[in-house]
């Protein structure tokens, strides 16, 4: 299954095959381009050239359609921009009153603690589930781990809104599979139960949906990572007397953790920013109670049509984004320039 | 040393449970799809189909606007792909192969790009597109859905790229190829893994996005069918038959694709650690 894969090696080969000295780009790397003008030194500047060259397509796509955007959503979060504003094409500052207005209301923090504490509960399902499926799979045989595997990709591929319906189609009150199940298991209340009437039912089925889409991408992680583990480091650790629990927590676990650390934040990010689903399911909805911040910046913003706030919200967003996840985006640039 | 029955057992036991519990939903849609309505409106589900019906794909199919919408799913979604795939390899190439100053800031720049928070520039990219006097038009899409995979296609590649032993291109040279040459006989063949992998990453995101469309094209000529599929619901009533017939024919192309090129593509997914 696990045929090709790139990872930190290929990282340190990259690092190997272009060390100085070995291409014709590297010979007047370091003159900055006062070098003598001779016919060699034109072509030498050509080749010094080519990788900006190369890179401008990809440079000025990221700067016009993500750069531009990022500056055009600070401008607007400074404007007084509603409706009237919109079809006359007018633009009104007004400062800094969008923000206070929002870090003011309790809505605002009201939703930042629900969109943290969901973030929360179902990075921990997903993890402590995705792990246990992934050692689950190196334990297996090889049948046994085709079929589970299969399974995983198939929930890994299934498409978000189509996924999101399936869901709705599950949860459904009247004919629903899992009020069904519900019933039968003796749970008689819950035989025409509207699973999507109240806030805390809407995000069970919102957490089941997330941690059955997400499982996936945690276990095939990790256990690819677990294949790299060599065979001996077990051996030697049961030679030194050491049982099942020993072994992992002293050969299994460390060789994880880099891979755990990393993919519990890269689900972070993706649950804090799972727009499609939260909106799809039931729009935010029942009475605005399970809206998280990128549901209630298009609310505000588009729905409610108040555009400035819901630019200022979108910022405030990211920047909430940006707190949970700075530990370890500070770790990975750290290490990538290490490693450069 | 042998383990009792027991211990044998229980990782398949609940390997099978695992299985049945991931598989469900997609079984479930695909049986639901399939079943005449009377079966599928029952008081107890019927969990296998016994007979068989296109009814409900007949519904979805002769929904208004559906192979208009088809028709733009496929030109943003490929688009998206072959121009992310376009630029990325030129880019990846320069960042694998060659030594030059900010080189480590493009490849930083590149992975801070790639958690760009799409989701809450919709209000922004909206006003952008409007003063451009484009919305509902499938070209800004195309082209932020080609933005939104960019990094992670030119930072995949990059790995793929450095792969490649320097020899086999020299040796290429040494033979009489052009630089251009080498790059089209040698490298750009065993990138095919590479390309795969990554183009399937692109399709799966914009085949999958929701929220720009939802902002930008309200014209419902001008959609793409995630949006069709969230709204077919409400329009058909409780109708789950036609709606489980819609999210099939949503999800086939990305269940087909990914189970074809699933060695490619989940290697190629864990390398870049990232997903959609």
């Amino acid at each position: 299954m696990l045929s090709v894969r790139p990872t930190k090696e290929m990282a340190s080969m990259t690092v190997q095959t272009d060390r100085p000295g070995t291409g014709p780009v590297e010979v007047h790397k370091s003159d900055g381009g006062g070098g003598p003008r001779t016919q060699q030194s034109k072509r030498a500047r050509s080749a010094r050239l080519a990788p900006y060259l190369l890179l401008l397509p990809a440079l000025a796509a990221t700067l016009v359609l993500l750069g531009w955007p990022l500056v055009k959503n600070g401008l607007l979060s400074f404007q007084n921009l509603n409706m009237r504003q919109l079809i006359q094409h007018l633009t009104e500052w007004n400062g800094v009153e969008n923000y206070t207005e929002i870090l003011g209301s309790d809505d605002f923090w009201r939703v930042t603690g629900r969109s943290i504490v969901f973030t929360a509960v179902n990075v921990v399902l997903i993890m402590i589930v995705g792990t246990l499926v992934g050692l689950l799979l190196a334990r297996l045989g090889k049948k046994m781990r085709l079929l589970l595997l299969l399974g995983l990709v198939l929930a890994w591929a299934m498409p978000t809104i189509a996924a999101t319906t399936v869901f709705q189609w599950l949860f459904a009150s009247r004919y629903g599979v899992v009020n069904w199940v519900l019933a039968k298991l003796g749970f008689e209340g819950m035989a025409d139960y509207n699973w999507f009437g109240s806030q805390m039912s809407t995000f069970t089925v919102l957490v089941i949906l997330l941690v059955w889409q997400s499982i996936p991408f945690v276990a095939i992680n990790l256990y690819a990572a677990t294949t790299t583990i060599p065979k001996e480091l077990y051996e030697a650790a049961s030679l030194d007397g050491a049982g099942a629990w020993k072994s992992f927590t002293n050969v299994t676990f460390p060789t994880l953790r880099p891979f755990l650390f990393a993919t519990t934040f890269l689900e972070v990010i993706w649950i804090f920013k799972a727009f499609a689903q939260v909106f799809a399911i039931n729009e935010g909805g029942p009475d605005r109670m399970t809206e998280i911040l990128p549901v209630y910046a298009f609310i505000e913003g588009v729905g409610n049509q108040h555009y400035g706030v819901g630019a200022a919200i979108s910022l405030l967003t990211i920047l909430v984004l940006l707190g949970l996840t700075s530990y370890y985006l500070r770790l990975v640039l750290k290490q990538e320039e290490d490693e450069l | 040393m042998k383990r009792s029955l027991f211990g044998r057992a229980w990782p398949n036991v609940v390997a099978f449970i695992l299985f049945l519990g991931l598989v469900f939903p997609v079984y479930w849609m695909f049986a639901t799809s399939f079943k005449p309505t009377i079966d599928i409106i029952s008081e107890n589900p019927v969990w296998f189909p016994v007979d068989f019906t296109f009814e409900h794909f007949n519904t979805a199919l002769g929904a208004p606007n559906f192979w208009t919408l088809v028709r733009n799913s496929l030109t943003v979604t490929v688009g998206a792909v072959v121009f992310s795939l376009l630029i990325a390899l030129a880019g990846s190439f320069a960042l694998a192969r060659m030594r030059f100053k900010g080189r480590r800031g493009f490849i930083i720049g590149f992975m801070v790009a790639q958690m760009a928070p799409w989701e809450v520039m919709v209000i922004a990219i909206y006003f952008l597109v409007r003063d451009s006097d484009m919305l509902n038009s499938l070209i800004p899409l195309t082209l932020f859905y080609m933005m939104m995979v960019l990094p992670f296609t030119i930072l995949t590649l990059r790995g793929f790229v450095a792969a490649i032993p320097k020899e086999l291109e020299e040796s290429a040279m040494v033979d009489g190829c052009s630089r251009m040459q080498a790059f089209r006989k040698v490298i750009f063949p065993l990138l095919a893994p590479g390309l795969m992998a990554t183009s399937l990453f692109g399709f799966i995101t914009a085949w999958n996005e929701f929220p720009l469309v939802l902002v930008l094209n309200k014209q419902a000529e001008a959609q793409t069918l995630p949006i069709w599929l969230q709204r077919f619901q409400t329009n058909f009533g409780d109708d789950w038959g036609a709606t489980m017939a819609a999210s099939s024919l949503f999800a086939i192309p990305i269940l087909i694709l990914f189970v074809f090129l699933q060695r490619r593509a989940v290697s190629g997914l864990t390398s870049g650690a990232v997903k959609g």
